[in-house]
């Protein structure tokens, strides 16, 4: 079965003061339609910049290399307006800190509303029916009402929910969700899992918690230093961790108790 | 970032020149800057290379005598610029709550006149010489730098080092100017290099209106204010003096972006 | 919004006796009969000393601070020591012709900055940003009332298209370019911030055409701090028209001033003084009001 997602040695390369920084290194990575893959690794493991480089977010003087093959399409050659298409509505992301994510001067039902007016063609009355859907979707009380509000009038734990709203709204093939509960209060962590496991859509779950992995996720890469340096199975890879590094993330989650399965 | 600092280099280098050339002023200085040498005005010649003035006296030498005490005013006035805003906005900073309120009111207040005017006003009263124009430009320039400081302590005295200097019997005093001020400098000297560049904008503006340097001492204002009258005829009175104090502005704007770009890493 | 609207209205008081304040006690200093400050000059000797007395001038220096703020309340600055004329009038007379002056300048500048310190955001470190960048630095340098100078030398005085006293166009135009680099290198810096924002890359990964990411999501962003910086440029604005106004011999407020500063006549300063603060203060409160009615963030209170 051909993946939905392939990597094919993909990497970044960031040109810094005449030197050549590896962020992502050589990555091989396959989703198929409707799994939830996890990508795990710390600060600085170049998760976040793969996640980008996907949907080919990553500006001068960063540069990607490899193929990004979408459904047999190389996204990398794609024109800019095709990508343009394809971001949002086959590919979308939820980004790590909702307070930063959402543009503090736009209503949030307008800044949802937007995606559907720019790839389906909506009308401004029909593109705000559909936000209010997907407010109700993503258990916005009063969806109507709120609508009309400003990001600073939601809290962490709701703005997130706006957030995935926004990813979410035309219901893409593949989620790319970096940390989305990081930032948040752990009260607010589990409504959020839940929400994006009620998506039941192909997903890269991409964070340094590995009991969220578990959690959530049917097959794992685990990222250190721009290269993966293990993948599989959830169960294989946190029960039987091949790899040193891998090893000791579990190790230290294990002291620090997290609860692994 | 290479581009950028050619720039500053420039202006490094011109800035040099100036104070160079001003220090040496009565050596290199072709002529007596208040000698009167012709009996009419002259355009520029090998003998005067930036012609006379209405009076005939040699430009090129009135021009480096004026750098000498356009430049000094300048570096004084910001001088005195710097000791009021870096003290009142250290106390605001560190102290917080009324003495805060206080002297942020009081800069507020400052900031409500306009500059120029506040200062012509203040020189109306005053008999204008160069001591107390370089104190009024100063007296009328801190409160940017004083919002600066202030900025800095409000951020800095919450960090652990200052707790931990707190702990080990400080004196407000010495973690003021030992431990926080050292760590505040770098945009205080960005804003000090601004503060000359516009220090030189002022005192050109006041001596050319005849409230600042007084003539007979030369300054790059003053020698403006003579050349009003003599635009269509003696065009050279009124662009040297000129050029000489962009130039001089420019180079203190480069460097100060320079030194903003090397003291605030952002990227 | 209306605690914050409050909250700066409150602010004005202190500021307004601050400026009055220091206003009165600086011009104080002057050399000179205080009597003049309040009194009519054409009045008769036994009538000086009477209002000394009922002035009380003869009272300590506080209380003729109140007596003249009283009057500075009333915009009774007293007369001017040339024209005999009340300070107010004189004032009044010309302050349009400075507002005037100022409101056309202040329009072109928003006209020029805006785009071009977007464009220059946009399109860093392209030739056209690299230019603006040199240019906004030579601009910054040249003294205004130099400018102003050389303006009058080439426009007004060798190429003779414009006169030059009495016409609008080249005090505009040395106002404009005075106060235009700054600003704009302010809009661009503004932007720039913007761009670098999480919200940004957000809209990008959206799928959004480009032309909106920079229009819609970055530039109202970019402009909300703009409108706090027009009013702080407010004061050099005026400063800068003052010696304009003397230079080109425009009949403003300015050129008022400064003569009067020539002529050592105090009631008259002290009054263009008290004016121009009183009017920066309310230019900076409604800069104030206007970013609350724009940015939401003070617009709209939190809900949770």
């Amino acid at each position: 079965m051909a993946a939905m997602l392939e990597l094919n040695k993909v990497s970044t390369h960031y040109l810094s003061g005449g030197r050549i920084i590896k962020a992502v290194d050589n990555v091989d990575m396959r989703i198929n339609e409707g799994e939830v893959v996890g990508l795990v690794g710390e600060s600085g493991s170049g998760k976040s910049t793969l996640a980008l480089s996907v949907l080919r977010l990553i500006d001068p003087p960063g540069k990607v290399y490899g193929e990004v093959l979408w459904n047999g399409i190389n996204l990398l050659n794609l024109s800019p307006q095709n990508m343009r298409r394809i971001r949002g509505e086959e590919i979308s992301m939820v980004f790590q800190d909702p307070f930063s994510s959402l543009n503090p001067v736009i209503k949030i039902g307008e800044q949802i509303a937007e995606v559907f007016r720019f790839h389906k063609k909506l009308s401004r009355r029909k593109a705000w029916e559909a936000a209010i859907k997907v407010l109700d979707l993503v258990h916005i009380k009063d969806p109507g009402e709120r609508v009309n509000d400003y990001p600073h009038q939601f809290s962490g734990g709701m703005k997130q929910r706006v957030a995935v709203a926004m990813a979410y709204a035309l219901s893409p093939k593949l989620l790319i969700a970096d940390e989305p509960t990081t930032a948040l209060d752990v009260t607010m962590q589990k409504a959020i899992l839940e929400l994006l496991k009620e998506l039941k859509t192909g997903m890269l779950f991409i964070t340094h918690n590995i009991a969220l992995v578990s959690e959530m996720c049917s097959r794992m890469y685990v990222m250190k230093d721009g290269r993966i340096v293990e993948q599989g199975d959830t169960r294989e890879v946190l029960g039987n961790p091949k790899d040193a590094y891998t090893k000791r993330l579990i190790d230290s989650y294990k002291e620090i108790n997290l609860g692994l399965d | 970032m290479r581009k950028k600092n050619k720039f500053a280099v420039f202006g490094l280098v011109v800035i040099t020149a100036f104070c160079v050339l001003s220090i040496a002023a009565p050596i290199i200085a072709p002529y007596d800057p208040g000698e009167i040498m012709e009996s009419e005005i002259q355009g520029p010649s090998l003998r005067h290379p930036f012609g006379t003035d209405d009076l005939g006296r040699d430009i090129l030498s009135r021009v480096l005598y004026g750098g000498r005490i356009s430049l000094s005013v300048a570096v004084i006035a910001v001088a005195v610029a710097l000791t009021i805003g870096v003290l009142l906005g250290a106390v605001a900073g560190y102290y917080g709550g009324l003495l805060d309120e206080m002297i942020m009111r009081f800069t507020d207040i400052m900031l409500s006149f306009p500059t120029i005017f506040l200062i012509l006003a203040i020189q109306s009263v005053l008999t204008p010489n160069i001591v107390n124009v370089m104190v009024v430009i100063g007296a009328t320039s801190w409160m940017g730098i004083a919002r600066l400081v202030r900025g800095e302590f409000l951020t800095v005295k919450e960090r652990d080092f200052v707790e931990a200097a707190r702990a080990i019997g400080c004196g407000n005093f010495r973690i003021i100017f030992k431990h926080i001020l050292p760590n505040s400098m770098g945009p205080v000297i960005v804003s000090g290099t601004l503060g000359m560049a516009g220090a030189i904008l002022t005192e050109s503006a006041l001596s050319f209106l005849g409230l600042g340097v007084q003539p007979p001492v030369p300054s790059w204002g003053n020698m403006l204010m003579d050349s009003q009258a003599y635009l269509i005829d003696a065009p050279w009175m009124a662009v040297i003096p000129g050029v000489f104090i962009v130039l001089a502005v420019l180079s203190l704007y480069f460097i100060g972006e320079g030194l903003r770009e090397r003291l605030n890493p952002k990227e | 919004m209306s605690r914050y609207i409050f909250r700066r209205l409150l602010q004005l008081i202190p500021l307004l006796i601050g400026i009055t304040l220091i206003t009165f006690f600086v011009m104080h200093l002057a050399p000179g009969d205080p009597t003049a400050l309040f009194t009519d000059p054409n009045i008769k000797p036994e009538e000086l000393a009477r209002i000394r007395v009922n002035w009380g001038l003869d009272k300590p220096v506080g209380i003729q601070y109140l007596i003249w703020l009283k009057n500075a309340a009333r915009l009774d600055f007293g007369y001017s020591y040339i024209s005999g004329k009340p300070v107010i009038e004189e004032i009044g007379e010309r302050l349009p012709n400075t507002l005037l002056l100022m409101s056309v300048s202040f329009i072109i500048i928003l006209l020029i900055s805006i785009p071009v310190g977007v464009i220059s955001a946009v399109k860093k470190g392209s030739w056209f940003d690299n230019l603006f960048t040199i240019i906004s630095f030579i601009f910054m340098s040249i003294p205004t009332f130099w400018l102003a100078l050389v303006f009058m030398l080439l426009f007004s005085l060798k190429l003779g298209w414009v006169p030059s006293f009495g016409d609008l166009s080249l005090p505009v135009a040395v106002l404009v370019i005075s106060g235009l680099a700054g600003i704009t290198r302010y809009q661009r810096a503004s932007m720039l911030e913007v761009l670098n924002q999480e919200y940004i890359k957000v809209a990008r990964a959206k799928g959004l055409p480009e032309i909106i990411v920079i229009f819609k999501h970055a530039l109202r962003n970019a402009l909300i701090p703009i409108i706090t910086l027009m009013g702080l440029s407010i004061p050099d604005l005026f400063g800068g028209a003052f010696i304009i106004e003397t230079i080109f011999a425009w009949p403003g407020m300015g050129r008022l001033g400064v003569s009067a500063v020539f002529s050592r006549n105090y009631p008259v300063i002290m009054g263009v003084t008290v004016m121009t603060a009183v009017l920066i203060v309310l230019a900076n409160l409604i800069a104030d009001l206007g970013y609350a009615l724009v940015d939401p963030r003070i617009r709209y209170a939190k809900k949770e």
